[in-house]
C-alpha cells in the first residue's frame, strides 16, 4: 500500500510541475532587435498548401505566395541583405511554435480572428480570403446551406470548422490532420465536402480533377501575419513593409505570379494599391 | 487544466468513450485472431504454418498508421465505405493480433517438448495434449508479455485521431487548437489514458500472481 502511495504522489507531482510549464511567459526580449542583430527573421510557413506554401519535392523548399511575402517583408525590414529562414508549420503547430519562440512570425494562411487576437498579435491583413466548399463535380451540394445532414471534412486547428457549425448546425464535421489527407478523405467519400478558405481550395481544385469550388464565400477570412504578444515594434515593421509592397507594386506582382493561372478565379480582384 | 476539464468535459468524455470502446473491441478480436494464428504457426501442417507466418510478418512489420490509412482511404475507393472509427479499430486489431500471435506462439514453444511427448505416450491425441497439457502451461508464461501488448494496444488506439475516429487524441488536438493551451490539453488526456491503462496493468499483475 505504501508503495502505491508513493507512486501516485510521484505522478501527481510530475503533473503539477508540467502543468506549470503551461503558463510560460512569452519571451521578454525584442524579436525585432534579435533579428536585426543576427540579420535573420525566422518565418513559420505552410508546407502542404498549394499556391501559399507547398514543399517542392525537388529541393525541399516551401514555395508559394506566403513564402514570397515572407521573403519580401524580410528585405523591407532588414534591408537587401536580410535573410529569411523558413520553418514549415501546420495549422495545428503554428501557434505553439510561435508562442515558444521557435519562429519569429507566422505567415501561413492564418486568418485574423478575435479568439486568436487574445493570445497573438496580427499585422494588417495581407490577403482577403473567404471560406468556401470543394465538392466532386457530380455533387448535389450547391451552397453551404445544403450541408445540413452531410459530412463535412475540415482540418484540425483551422477556423473553418467552427464556421460550419454556425452556417449549417446539423452538418457532421470530421477534422483531419492536413489538407493532403483531407483531399484523400474526400476522394474516398469519407465526407461530402471539404471546407476551408477559397484560396487554398482553388489550389486543391487545380491539382485534383473532378472536383470544383462551389457556393461562393460565406465568411470573410482576412489573412494576417501573426507575431507574439508584446512585439509591437515587429508588428509595426511588418505593417510598414506590407504597405510599402502595395505602393511599389511588388504585392500585385506576387498576386499575379501565384493566382494568375487559377481557372475561374479573377486574380485582379485581389490587386491592391 | 481545471478550465479545460470543466469547459470541454463533454468532448473529453466522448473521446474517453470512443477510446475505451475501440480498445475493448480490438483487445477482444486481436486476442482471438492472435491465438488462431499462433496455433497455425506451430501446426505440423506446412501450408498452415506458412499462412500463419505470413500473416504475422505482414502485419507486424507494417506501421499501424499505414494499415489504418489503407482501411480509411483505399478500401472505401474500391470496396465498401468504412468510417474513421471502424478503420482505426480494424487496423489496431490486425496490428496487435500479429504481436499477440507471436507472444502466444513463444509461450507454447517454451513449454518443454517432453510434456507433449509424455501426453502423447499416455494415449492423448495431439489436440487433447494441446488443450489439457500445453495450453494451460503456456497461458501462465504469456500473461506478463500479453499484459504489455494490451497496454500498448490502448495507447496505440491514439491512431484513431489521424482518421477522425473521435478518440481522446482527436479531442485533444481539437481542444488544443481551439484553446491554444497545448500542454494542458495533452496532459488531461494523458491522465485519461492512465485511467484506462493503470487498472489494466494492475489487473494483469494480479492475474500473474494468482495463477503462478
Amino acid at each position: 500500500m505504501k508503495k502505491k502511495f508513493w507512486l501516485v504522489s510521484f505522478l501527481t507531482i510530475i503533473l503539477v510541475v508540467l502543468s506549470g510549464c503551461g503558463k510560460q511567459n512569452s519571451s521578454q526580449q525584442s524579436v525585432l532587435k534579435n533579428a536585426r542583430a543576427s540579420n535573420t527573421l525566422t518565418w513559420g510557413v505552410k508546407g502542404d498548401t498549394k499556391l501559399f506554401g507547398l514543399i517542392d519535392v525537388a529541393d525541399g523548399q516551401s514555395k508559394g505566395f506566403d513564402v514570397d511575402m515572407a521573403k519580401h517583408i524580410t528585405k523591407h525590414i532588414l534591408g537587401p541583405k536580410g535573410k529569411a529562414k523558413m520553418v514549415t508549420v501546420t495549422s495545428q503547430s503554428r501557434t505553439p511554435l510561435l508562442k515558444n519562440g521557435n519562429v519569429d512570425a507566422v505567415i501561413a494562411t492564418m486568418s485574423i480572428t478575435p479568439e486568436r487576437e487574445k493570445i497573438l498579435d496580427f499585422s494588417h491583413s495581407y490577403f482577403d480570403a473567404g471560406q468556401s466548399l470543394l465538392v466532386p463535380k457530380s455533387s448535389t451540394i450547391r451552397s453551404a446551406k445544403d450541408l445540413n445532414g452531410k459530412t463535412v471534412i475540415g482540418v484540425v486547428g483551422s477556423n473553418s470548422v467552427n464556421n460550419i457549425h454556425k452556417v449549417a448546425p446539423h452538418a457532421k464535421v470530421v477534422e483531419l490532420q492536413d489538407y493532403a489527407q483531407a483531399v484523400n478523405a474526400l476522394k474516398s467519400k469519407q465526407g461530402d465536402a471539404l471546407t476551408t478558405d477559397n484560396g487554398i481550395l482553388y489550389g486543391l481544385a487545380v491539382e485534383n480533377h473532378g472536383f470544383e469550388v462551389r457556393g461562393g464565400t460565406f465568411t470573410k477570412e482576412p489573412y494576417g501575419v501573426a507575431v507574439n504578444k508584446g512585439q509591437d515594434d515587429l508588428t509595426k515593421a511588418i505593417n510598414q513593409a506590407i504597405l510599402e509592397m502595395q505602393h511599389s507594386g511588388e504585392y500585385n506582382h506576387l498576386i499575379k505570379k501565384w493566382f494568375g493561372d487559377v481557372p475561374g478565379f479573377d486574380y485582379k480582384e485581389l490587386y491592391r494599391k | 487544466m481545471i478550465n479545460i476539464i470543466t469547459h470541454y468535459s463533454h468532448q473529453l468524455l466522448s473521446g474517453f468513450g470512443w477510446t475505451l470502446l475501440s480498445s475493448v473491441l480490438a483487445l477482444f478480436f486481436s486476442l482471438i485472431i492472435g491465438s488462431l494464428f499462433a496455433i497455425m504457426e506451430i501446426l505440423p501442417n506446412k501450408t498452415a504454418r506458412f499462412v500463419g507466418r505470413a500473416y504475422v510478418e505482414l502485419f507486424r512489420n507494417i506501421p499501424l498508421l499505414v494499415i489504418t490509412m489503407f482501411f480509411y482511404l483505399i478500401i472505401p475507393l474500391y470496396l465498401v465505405k468504412i468510417n474513421g472509427f471502424t478503420a482505426g479499430t480494424i487496423g489496431l486489431t490486425l496490428y496487435t493480433s500479429a504481436f499477440i500471435a507471436e507472444t502466444i506462439r513463444s509461450g507454447i514453444q517454451s513449454v518443454d517438448t517432453g510434456q507433449m511427448e509424455g501426453a502423447r505416450s499416455v494415449g492423448m491425441t495431439y489436440w487433447q495434449a494441446m488443450r489439457y497439457i500445453i495450453l494451460p502451461q503456456a497461458f501462465k508464461i504469456v500473461i506478463p508479455p500479453l499484459g504489455n501488448q494490451f497496454v500498448n494496444l490502448v495507447k496505440n488506439s491514439s491512431v484513431l485521431a489521424f482518421v477522425a475516429g473521435f478518440d481522446l487524441m482527436y479531442q485533444a488536438n481539437s481542444i488544443a487548437s481551439t484553446t491554444f493551451d497545448t500542454i494542458n490539453s495533452y496532459l488531461v488526456i494523458g491522465v485519461l489514458y492512465l485511467i484506462i491503462t493503470m487498472p489494466l496493468s494492475y489487473y494483469m499483475r494480479y492475474l500473474e500472481k494468482k495463477i503462478a
